[in-house]
């Protein structure tokens, strides 16, 4: 259990162990920018505790909290975090596409806890799939269709993940960095909306 | 945990019949389409279809730099885009770790708190409206224009105001601003109360919004609702008290909240949040600190990398901003967390059982903008 | 050609009524139109109408040569027949029943025994036309709107029917005409003998034609427009037309039963006779309106007709308020036999009449721009919980006042009261348990 501990711990955390490196080399910015900073609390201590392997590094960033979590057990963590730690509120879950690094994408959860009055934020970093959390919170179902939507983020367990805001045929992921922002289907648009494609 | 039933494949029964609601009806505020499953008149299901007004906005954000992309977000709640704009110029202002200058903070608290207003103005006229009164909504857009009007002045513009810059304002006030804002909030109270007048006692009214879309405080959570909706559930929960953002910490003003989480009581916060906000207006406008409106932000906007989620409480809810930077003059990601999206989540649980009437009331009192919802 | 002459008079002075009748009810829809565009635009702080005309007077007209000019549109699927018939049926009904109403002593087209039986049953025809036309356009919206405004005719058409027998039993008679001079005998409007009845009457008429609170079956920010969202142009006119024919004519059955029909207000109070020349009186204040406002246009070219039109219609009233005032002495033969001013006598009934008729016209205007719209279960729920048993206990309570006042010999109105009283209990004890 311990080897695989550090494995997860590692494999997570080296993309993100590259930033402080790239603010330090960064010419010196006019303010001198917030950096994020290595996250040690009592609720992280916890987190570890119980869920070991799972839960890669924890850093604050801009005094916010932000823990990487891996994809295997992200439905008992955040049932862990709304049942016992009161995080019971999901404000936000969305993604981000590196698009050079392995897992590819990021899931993030940005929850809130009414008691507690504090955010957490949980990186999920995925290949091109992920367990839904919409059985957790309600909320999770029209945000996942919206990541699913945008990024071809499968969540494993979603009652009916289809897409959102695009029409259910499009073809492609908008939000993903391989997507020109000049990009359109084509094809759908002259089939649906019966104009030569362009702007 | 009932989740919405997808109803297009479902099979109907001998008595039921599909009712297409939008995207071109008079009630869906915009392009909101809803497939409403009925038995008679009563809704057993419910679906909405969105994205008929889908930009890309997000897609824009990583694709222009900081500054530039300040005018886009105006442009997503266009009914708050002061707002928005406040939301914004914080998020990025927190990702390079610079603070607005205490003048700017209380111009900013003004602007806000008088879109709020505005932006209730426009849900009270229109949800009235929804529901068949069709004369309110000629007197909340009289005081509504006093706003714009004031936003004129500011700035230029009256809806898609672009009022502020990151690091501070972008113009300092007119001349007379004080004056007109505390002329707005004098004729404004009674003003609020002639609404009231015409609703809150009004029999029909209230038989028309009481336990009508009930959402209890743990729905509201599970949803993820926020803004007057989690208030009217009895959830006192406002970000400009949890996390003070402006120069709300500096002002007293107390947060309402319902008792049964029906439509009534969204009606009677959102009522009150706007007698708030003038409370509000009228503090910051005594108090505006001289000095400078614009903090040292540089010309060329770059933050250092990493990352930040700032929300802010928007006349819909909970306005948030994810902003990763990769230490370019561009946003690497740039997520909103758009109030209305997720509010209109909540939708097919609040109308499940009730009557076609009762769906407009309750797409009125979600108080969605199509604009934030698709993006 | 005296023989045809004989032959065609008994047809010819009713045909003259009902193409005065049919004519001026059309004209008054169309201006009660405007009167309400101009009414709510002035309860809802701005102006209405203001282009078409001075003060936009000839809107009605340019909105009703817009409608017979647009495209007539029937939707794919619709039941043809029934879909080109629906909106006729509705206006027939509407200006047919216009022929039993009294609007004066000496100016209705019929009058017969069973009057208002045949008014009761000629209206409702008119809630075919809708149901027909929702159900014919082939679409969700009309359908629901056509549902709903079935159930609505049904529950008030029983409240409304209670509210007119209570009237019934002080006048005696089905006979329009004989209802109104029963009130000018008994020297009382049967409003006030008969309040609850009254009041019943109003909210079931609101309801009968589907005005707000009430307009469920239209419902524009729920079901679009009802029952005629799929029609356009002519048709849609149609509709319209018999809607605000229908206004006027549950207000003229109530004005008949309630407020004296034709009669002056005190008409048998000697010292109020200066209130005859109120017509006089309204036409000069309309002459001195159009005048000012002929005056206060800019005198450029481009207002000539604006200012033309006003003072055509200024000189237009200065001179029928003349003609009013035509003394009975300089009519051939000395006006033997004739009242001192015929002609202002032979308008007084209508002019009371149509007067009577505006102020419940105001009433749903009013309405219209206060109120929210009730539910469908809510509409229901006071029609059948509320409306109903009131009205059957005023019936009641009424039969046995006027029973008791004929037996013990007691006044009329005093125990007419003390059954309103007890209805007004009854009522009570029905709110009570509702909440």
């Amino acid at each position: 259990m311990t080897d695989e501990q550090k494995k997860e711990e590692q494999k997570p955390a080296s993309p993100e162990a590259a930033k402080p490196a790239a603010v330090a080399a960064k010419p010196p910015a006019k303010p001198a920018g917030p950096a994020p900073e290595p996250l040690d609390n009592e609720q992280v201590r916890r987190l570890r505790a119980r869920f070991a392997a799972t839960i890669g590094e924890a850093t604050l960033d801009r005094k916010q909290a932000i823990v990487v979590v891996a994809r295997e057990r992200l439905r008992d963590i955040c049932q862990y975090l709304r049942d016992e730690e009161k995080f019971d509120f999901l404000t936000d879950l969305t993604a981000v596409d590196w698009y050079d690094r392995s897992p590819r994408f990021h899931v993030v959860l940005n929850l809130y806890s009414f008691a507690r009055n504090e955010r957490l934020r949980l990186k999920v970093p995925v290949a091109d799939s992920c367990p839904s959390v919409s059985g957790l919170w309600s909320t999770a179902n029209w945000l996942e269709r919206e990541c699913f939507d945008m990024f071809g983020i499968v969540f494993e367990g979603h009652p009916s993940l289809k897409r959102i805001l695009l029409p259910d045929e499009w073809k492609g992921h908008p939000l993903r960095k391989d997507y020109d922002i000049l990009k359109q289907d084509t094809d759908w648009v002259r089939e649906n909306l019966g104009i030569e494609s362009g702007q | 945990m009932a989740q919405p039933q997808d109803i297009s494949t479902t099979v109907l029964g001998a008595d039921e019949i599909i009712l297409n609601m939008g995207p071109q009806h008079p009630a869906t505020h915009g392009v909101l389409r809803v497939k409403l499953k009925l038995d008679g008149e009563k809704v057993i299901g419910s679906e909405c279809i969105i994205g008929y007004l889908h930009r890309g906005v997000e897609k824009i954000g990583e694709n222009r730099s900081y500054p530039q992309f300040a005018p886009y977000v105006d442009r997503t709640d266009y009914v708050a885009a002061v707002s928005n704009g406040l939301g914004y110029c914080e998020a990025v202002e927190r990702l390079l770790g610079v603070e607005a200058p205490p003048r700017a903070r209380w111009v900013r608290t003004i602007l806000t708190e008088l879109q709020r207003i505005a932006s209730h103005l426009l849900w009270l006229g229109t949800h009235a409206l929804d529901i068949g009164a069709i004369t309110p909504v000629f007197y909340t857009f009289r005081e509504r224009e006093e706003i714009l009007k004031i936003f004129e002045k500011y700035c230029g513009a009256r809806l898609t105001t672009h009022a502020f810059r990151i690091g501070g304002l972008q113009y300092e006030t007119y001349d007379g601003f004080e004056e007109d804002v505390k002329k707005f909030c004098r004729d404004f109270e009674e003003k609020v109360d002639e609404y009231g007048e015409l609703l809150t006692e009004n029999r029909i009214w209230v038989e028309r919004t009481r336990n009508v879309g009930i959402l209890t405080a743990q729905d509201a959570i599970d949803l993820g609702v926020t803004g007057p909706v989690l208030r009217g559930s009895g959830v006192r929960w406002d970000i400009r008290k949890a996390f003070p953002y402006a120069a709300y910490a500096q002002f007293e003003f107390d947060i309402p909240i319902g008792e049964r989480g029906d439509t009534y009581d969204r009606y009677l916060v959102r009522m009150e949040e706007m007698r708030q906000a003038r409370r509000i207006i009228l503090q910051a406008v005594d108090s505006i600190p001289e000095g400078p409106i614009l903090a040292r932000v540089g010309k060329v906007i770059k933050p250092p990398p990493g990352e930040v989620y700032h929300s802010i409480e928007a006349p819909k809810g909970e306005l948030g901003y994810y902003i990763v930077s990769d230490g370019t003059i561009q946003p690497y990601r740039l997520r909103i967390r758009p109030p209305s999206f997720i509010n209109l989540e909540a939708f097919d649980k609040m109308v499940r059982g009730h009557l076609v009437a009762d769906v407009v009331a309750i797409i009125g009192t979600l108080d969605i903008v199509l604009g934030e919802v698709d993006r | 050609m005296t023989l045809l002459l004989e032959t065609l008079k008994p047809y010819l002075l009713p045909l003259i009524r009902v193409l005065v009748v049919f004519l001026g009810i059309s004209l008054i829809v169309a201006y009660l139109v405007y009167a309400e565009r101009k009414i709510l635009a002035h309860l809802q702080v701005r102006l209405g109408p203001m282009r078409v005309g001075p003060h936009g007077l000839l809107q009605p007209i340019a909105d009703g040569l817009k409608l017979l000019l647009k495209e007539d549109i029937m939707p794919a699927g619709a039941d043809k027949g029934v879909f080109l018939l629906a909106p006729v049926i509705s206006v027939i009904a509407a200006f047919t029943a216009f022929s039993l109403i009294p609007f004066a002593p000496n100016f209705y087209i019929t009058d017969v025994n069973v009057g208002l039986l045949f008014l009761i049953g000629i209206s409702s025809l008119g809630i075919l036309g809708i149901i027909l036309g929702g159900w014919a356009s082939n679409s969700h919206y009309p359908l629901l709107g056509a549902l709903r405004s079935t159930a609505q005719l049904v529950s008030y058409e029983v409240a409304l029917g209670f509210a007119l027998v209570s009237a019934l039993l002080l006048a005696g008679t089905l006979s329009m005409v004989a209802i109104v001079e029963a009130q000018q005998r008994q020297g009382v409007w049967f409003v006030f003998l008969q309040p609850v009845a009254f009041f019943i009457l109003f909210v079931a008429a609101i309801a009968e034609t589907n005005r707000n609170p009430f307009d469920l079956p239209e419902a524009e920010s729920e079901l679009v427009a009802g029952f005629h969202t799929e029609y356009s142009g002519f048709r849609f006119s149609l509709y319209f037309l018999a809607e605000y024919a229908a206004m006027i004519l549950v207000s003229s059955i109530a004005v008949t039963l309630f407020l004296g029909g034709w009669l002056r207000p005190f008409a048998r109070v000697r010292a109020l006779d200066f209130l005859d020349f109120t017509p006089v009186a309204v036409l000069v204040l309309a002459a001195a309106w159009c005048f000012r406002e002929c005056f206060r246009y800019p005198a450029t070219r481009e207002w000539r007709w604006q200012r033309l039109l006003l003072l055509g219609l200024g000189v237009g009233a200065l001179g029928i308020s003349a003609g009013l005032l035509l003394p009975a002495r300089f009519l051939p033969g000395g006006g033997e036999g004739l009242p001192a001013f015929p002609a202002l006598t032979a308008i007084q009934g209508v002019f009371w009449f149509m007067s009577k008729v505006f102020l419940f016209l105001f009433g749903f205007i009013w309405f219209r721009g206060t109120f929210p719209r009730y539910r469908f279960d809510q509409l229901m729920s006071l029609g059948w919980h509320f409306m109903i048993p009131v009205a059957i206990a005023n019936v009641i309570f009424c039969s046995l006042a006027i029973v008791l006042s004929r037996q013990m010999g007691w006044g009329l109105p005093a125990t007419l009261w003390l059954g309103t009283a007890a209805t007004l209990l009854v009522a009570a004890l029905l709110r009570r348990e509702k909440a």
